[in-house]
């Protein structure tokens, strides 16, 4: 009964600067708000890229020339098929290609046929020369649909008028807005590829264990490949998405200082109106320990409702709302940026971080200059 | 003898709501694993992906993970990293 007296007492004193807490609750709510929008985003796209990339390609061999990466012979793939372990060599072709008239950048994939349907996919994939399939980037920046014409400029400068046979799903933009599928072909021909060589291998092995010790066997046999494994691919994003590392350690880094910020103007000192009144409540008989009482539950108050607040307002902002305010620090200079439709994975471990980062230090600082008022006598205190 | 009641209860209330948001995110976490995950491991599976397509400027951004180091700096000697994701991606850790 006396502590929820002394709440009583601290959240009318609170009331008595209600527009100077409130503008404290409103600065420390953001910055949760912005810190617990990057945690949240980073770790929602690394769990994904996580999950998607899954059944990414095993390995991929790359070939490298003066160190920067090059066309890889075909026959490259018929002596990788031969190393016990490898059970299929899949060339791939694919690469880049500028839009002028959109000043976006589109990615170029060959699809064989005999893929089962995509749920993902309206329509169907290329099954005829002169075919393609786009992502919903792609239509919606150049404005078609199934069924419309694709005029790209292939590599002698010639137009090539493509039929739209299917546009993915928005819902998978994660992985295909800027893509543009061609029969291997019509893919060949476009960008002038030579008959013998390929954009890299996808290698399939059929013990997944010995991935490392194929592209070690690889590496020794071919030195100016290189091969790339899935666990590298996924542990790329890992580090991509890494709140510790690039643009998204500035934005928390600033966060983080402004809050620092606002804990060290707590923490330097009290009002002389706030000694005065700790020296009368000293007066009329209050304990050292029931003061130190009043002014935990004074930060209590303002850092738990600026926490629940802020990590409320993060949530929404990036499971409902797309994280569409810190979309245009990502995005860069990116023409086609997909939508996020991201799943709410949830590291509680990160609630509890930001939790202990900024509740004790706040209600520290507000506590530690009030303990030196506490043990000041009374009548220096009500002095000032 | 009100301020402390309506403060409880108020805090109650927002644990309450961020309580239930988190179950309703564990809930729409098991719905996406059975019925949309499936279908977009099967694009990454079928097209042989292997990079999301997040971030378009370059294609060391496009494809973060099929770069290498020399990659961003090779336009020029002592180039200096201009694209703004470039300040995003960290490099890969190498095993």
């Amino acid at each position: 009964m006396r502590h929820l007296k002394i709440l009583e007492y601290a959240l009318s004193a609170l009331w008595r600067r209600k527009y100077k807490n409130l503008a404290i609750v409103l600065v420390y709510c953001f910055t949760i708000a912005v810190l617990a929008s990057i945690l949240f985003l980073t770790h929602a796209l690394k769990t994904e890229a996580t999950y998607l990339l899954a059944d990414a390609p095993e390995l991929i061999v790359q070939r490298l020339f003066a160190g920067r990466h090059d066309l890889i012979p075909l026959d490259y793939a018929d002596q990788i098929g031969k190393i016990p372990g490898v059970a299929e060599v899949h060339p791939r072709f694919w690469g880049y290609y500028y839009d002028s008239l959109t000043e976006a950048n589109f990615t170029l994939l060959e699809t064989s046929s005999g893929h089962s349907p995509l749920t993902m996919l309206q329509g169907d994939l290329p099954s005829a020369p002169g075919e393609c399939a786009i992502g919903a980037g792609v239509a919606k920046v150049r404005k078609i649909d199934i069924g419309d014409d694709l005029i790209l400029i292939d590599s002698s400068n010639t137009g090539v008028s493509l039929e739209v046979t299917g546009v993915f799903s928005s819902r998978s933009d994660l992985l295909t807005n800027d893509l543009v599928i061609l029969g291997r072909e019509d893919l060949i021909e476009f960008f002038g590829f030579s008959t013998d060589l390929a954009t890299d291998l996808a290698v399939r092995v059929s013990n997944p264990r010995e991935v490392n010790t194929i592209a070690a066997k690889i590496k020794r046999q071919w030195p100016n490949t290189r091969p790339i494994s899935r666990s590298e691919i996924i542990r790329t994003y890992a580090a991509v998405f890494n709140w510790r590392s690039g643009m998204m350690l500035s934005v928390f880094a600033a966060a983080l200082v402004a809050f620092c910020i606002l804990a060290w103007d707590k923490a330097t000192g009290i009002s002389v109106e706030e000694k005065r009144e700790i020296g009368i409540l000293k007066a009329v008989g209050w304990e050292t320990s029931n003061i130190l009482e009043l002014k935990f539950w004074e930060g209590m108050a303002i850092s738990l409702t600026s926490l629940l607040l802020g990590l409320l307002a993060a949530y929404v902002h990036v499971f409902f709302l797309g994280a569409t305010l810190l979309t245009p620090v990502i995005k860069g200079w990116s023409v086609l940026f997909p939508t996020f439709h991201l799943t709410p994975f949830i590291d509680l471990y990160q609630i509890l971080v930001i939790g202990f980062l900024t509740v004790p230090p706040y209600v520290a600082s507000t506590l530690i200059p009030s303990w030196k008022a506490a043990i000041t006598d009374p009548e220096t205190a009500m002095r000032g | 003898m009100i301020k402390h009641r309506v403060f409880i209860i108020f805090t109650l209330m927002e644990a309450l709501t961020l309580g239930l948001l988190l179950l309703l995110g564990q809930a729409q976490v098991s719905a996406r694993r059975v019925n949309e995950l499936p279908p977009l491991r099967a694009v990454v599976s079928n097209l042989q992906l292997t990079d999301l397509s997040l971030w378009t400027e370059a294609r060391y951004t496009r494809n973060p993970s099929q770069t290498d180091l020399f990659t961003p700096f090779q336009d020029f000697p002592s180039a200096l990293e201009h694209f703004p994701a470039g300040s995003i991606i960290a490099p890969s850790r190498r095993p």
